[in-house]
């Protein structure tokens, strides 16, 4: 079974011999051609004869990801394959062979992208879903291909193996031809005797084994790649000697082009996950601003400071109520007195907020503001050129992250069983301050020191993460419950559910606080602290 | 999964031809299919151009030493596939006799490849044995093609009497009349009538026609090579009543 052959039923969870696929060194229509010349000629008599090869169909492709390339990352390719009226999708696994295929009958699905949970349900979406999570599935290739199909025949005119020759022209996200590719898939019982076609194949002048994935020769064709995640903060590759201003100015060009990348994305609100990195692009950017602005010319920071902490505030409104919805299954599956369905008019509530949040976002992200601020950012950077005197960026990463790192142990020494919230919500920042930090040196680092570092930081930061947000969120629900008893649309069971919410808020937050102490002594420890000032050490060296 | 039987005492009825084409209809109306080819003399297995041999013969299967799913052939048609025989099938009496409940030992054979195939169609050899017991106890419907004699209709009432006093599951029966030979005025007459008067038969008949016969030449199904011959409708009719009376669930429709 290969992506050429007609498809099985609809929900089929398949078992199949992977293929093996070659690539020809040569373009035309010539290739069936050269194929029935060689039958019964190449490597003795196999195979005896070539059937078939008269007419070439057309299939045309959609592969299917996520925007950060989650299905690729995880070895499995998505595509929507159409032949003729017949349209279906198709999972296979890093060895080719199919793991699920869902024949579409409804109407034909092309208003791709869209989420996991607009796959019907059965084998492949339950294959998908897990690894895609919350995202979308997004188009990142398109193809059509002409496909003409042989079977390769034993001595008893008998089909072994079937070969799809697959003239592909890619046209999305780019324009380019692709090798003809060669697919040869043995029907089920005669693996032995489509090995030695599959040898005889492989000796014909002009054939080689084919390396890349049908979607890996595609992107290639159309000069892109798989598994690039363009919409990810993350620090820039940087040289301990460089100028610390050229190398600040590097990472915040590459947390803009973050931030760029994500924007249509969250316009069109794909899915919830394009806010939420654009968000980390510009949460990185004021903390960069913040600790490291020192190193860029002057009145740089002073100019962009209050223009990125607009569009962050500009963001968080749809954000949370993001993490509300997203939240909304499990608290849902949580309630005890309550049943679900009572917390109906509150998640109606929530999309109508969400929505029109993300109008005002979107305003915002249309505005001329917000259009200076990327246009000026990014020229601004582009003309940053190293001082006189110009101190290393290791210098400047070991000496931020140090400071940093002072101020969160300070912050957390201070705190006491009676201290308020406050002084741990102060200390979350303080942490996600020096994590960015280690982040964005991260080049410039030992990778195991700076993962175990990252590790032992995250394990502070879940616990201050989980205190805050449920003491967040007990506010807002009864933010949300004053707003939804003032617009007179609440049932009183909608209300104790909420009610019965906020309770479990409530004991979330309780637990966090009860497991801080142990974390915090775990991160002011002297092994981590250790590694953390090594990892300034390693970078001044 | 629905277990179609195509089962008769006598031989030269018109079996393998019944099972190789409702299996191909089948497939082509997008189930996923197994052809059981389990009649030694391998015709069904030369129909579909693949050699009569189960690696280990049929004690490997039957005692399970071999996995059926490992002696599986993919035929030149979708969906299509063929458990091929083999000549040592002519023991599958003694061999099922050496092993505990061998009436039911056919079932539970078949009973792993419940979630890969929509329908199994067993070619059956002329005889009444403990594999035709275990024929039955698998089966959810027996396909039986008499040829239109006062004789053979005697023999189905044998046989339905038989499955009725089985213990438990019984399957299904459709008769139907095949090699009609249009000359002769008794076939007529009794194809004529007793579909009308039984609802134990298919209207459905299959004539005895050169086409038929062509199979072994062509070496495919005439559902294959000739459709829309006599034979290919007639055939495809008799899928049709078959489906229903097996109570097969619509698998996904046919693309070709």
């Amino acid at each position: 079974m290969s992506v050429y052959e007609t498809p099985p039923p609809s929900s089929a969870l398949v078992m199949t011999i992977p293929a093996r696929e070659f690539v020809l060194d040569r373009t035309g229509s010539a290739v069936p051609q050269l194929l029935l010349s060689a039958s019964g000629t190449v490597n003795g008599s196999s195979p005896a004869a070539w059937s078939g090869g008269n007419h070439a169909r057309s299939i045309r492709r959609i592969w299917l990801d996520t925007f950060d390339w989650r299905l690729y990352r995880a070895g499995l390719t998505l595509e929507q394959v159409s032949r003729g009226g017949d349209v279906s999708l198709l999972l296979t696994g890093r060895d080719g062979a199919v793991l699920a295929d869902e024949r579409l009958t409804g109407p034909v699905r092309s208003a791709w992208p869209a989420l996991v949970a607009a796959l019907p349900a059965g084998p492949l979406r339950e294959r998908v879903e897990p690894v895609a999570g919350v995202r979308a599935l997004c188009p990142v290739a398109r193809a059509v291909s002409k496909v003409t199909e042989l079977g390769a025949l034993n001595g008893d005119q008998k089909t072994i193996a079937r070969l799809a020759v697959d003239q592909m022209s890619v046209t999305f996200p780019g324009r380019g031809t692709v090798p003809p590719r060669l697919t040869l898939t043995p029907v089920r019982g005669y693996q032995a005797q489509a090995d030695r076609v599959c040898r005889a194949l492989g000796d014909l002048p002009g054939i080689s084994t084919g390396q890349d994935s049908a979607l890996e020769a595609a992107l290639a064709a159309a000069g892109h790649r798989a598994g690039n995640r363009p919409g990810k903060a993350g620090g820039a590759p940087l040289r301990p000697s460089e100028p610390a201003a050229t190398a600040v100015a590097a990472i915040l060009t590459s947390l803009l082009d973050a931030l760029e990348a994500n924007l249509r994305g969250t316009i069109r609100d794909i899915d919830t996950e394009f806010l939420h990195d654009l968000r980390i692009a510009v949460r990185w950017t004021r903390s960069a601003l913040k600790l490291c602005g020192r190193a860029l010319p002057d009145g740089l920071v002073g100019q962009y400071r209050p223009e990125f902490r607009w569009l962050g505030e500009l963001t968080t409104p749809t954000r949370d109520l993001d993490v509300y919805l997203l939240r909304f299954p499990a608290m849902s599956a949580g309630l005890v007195g309550a049943a679900a369905s009572d917390l109906a008019p509150f998640a109606d509530y929530l999309a109508v907020a969400r929505a029109s949040a993300h109008r005002r976002l979107v305003r915002g992200l249309r505005s001329a503001r917000f259009s200076r601020l990327v246009t000026g950012w990014r020229a601004d950077l582009a003309d940053v050129r190293a001082p006189r005197r110009k101190p290393a960026v290791a210098e400047l990463a070991a000496g931020t992250i140090a400071a940093a790192d002072r101020r969160a142990l300070r912050a957390g020494q201070l705190i006491t069983a009676s201290s308020p919230a406050e002084s741990l919500h102060d200390l979350r920042k303080r942490c996600k301050e020096l994590r960015y930090l280690v982040e964005m040196f991260g080049s410039l680092h030992d990778r195991a020191q700076h993962w175990q570092a990252i590790r032992e930081l995250r394990a502070l930061q879940d616990c201050l993460g989980d205190f805050q947000d449920a003491s967040l969120q007990q506010a807002e629900i009864r933010a949300f419950a004053g707003q939804m008893l003032a617009d007179r649309r609440v049932p009183a069971e909608t209300l104790l559910a909420m009610g019965e919410i906020a309770a479990g808020l409530a004991r979330r937050q309780r637990k966090a606080r009860g497991e801080f102490d142990a974390r915090f002594a775990d991160f002011a420890g002297a092994a981590s602290q250790a590694r953390l000032l090594g990892l300034s050490g390693s970078a001044a060296a | 999964m629905k277990v179609i039987a195509t089962y008769n005492i006598k031989g030269g009825v018109g079996k393998t031809a019944a099972a190789v084409n409702l299996g191909y209809l089948a497939a082509r109306d997008g189930c996923r299919v197994l052809l059981w080819d389990l009649d030694p003399q391998g015709a069904a297995s030369y129909l579909f151009r693949i050699k009569p041999k189960v690696k280990g013969g049929g004690e490997a299967l039957i005692k399970g030493r071999r996995s059926i799913d490992a002696a599986i052939k993919g035929t030149d048609f979708d969906r299509l596939d063929l458990l091929p025989a083999d000549f040592t099938y002519r023991n599958l009496d003694l061999m099922l006799g050496a092993g505990k409940q061998p009436a039911r030992r056919l079932a539970s054979l078949l009973a792993p490849l419940k979630s890969e195939y929509d329908a199994v169609f067993l070619d059956c050899p002329p005889s009444i044995s403990l594999l035709s017991e275990s024929v039955l106890r698998a089966a959810d419907l027996l396909l039986v093609p008499l040829i239109p004699t006062t004789l053979s209709v005697r023999t189905l009432d044998q046989l339905t009497e038989f499955v009725g006093q089985l213990n438990g599951h019984q399957p299904a029966i459709l008769a139907f009349f095949s090699m009609i030979d249009r000359r002769k005025r008794l076939h007529t007459q009794i194809a004529a009538d007793l579909p009308n008067q039984r609802p134990d038969f298919a209207t459905a008949v299959i004539p005895a026609l050169s086409v038929i016969e062509q199979m072994a030449v062509h070496r495919a199904p005439v559902t294959a090579f000739a459709p829309r011959s006599l034979a290919g409708r007639q055939y495809a009719e008799l899928w049709r009543e078959a489906r229903q009376r097996a109570g097969l669930a619509a698998c996904a429709s046919a693309t070709e």
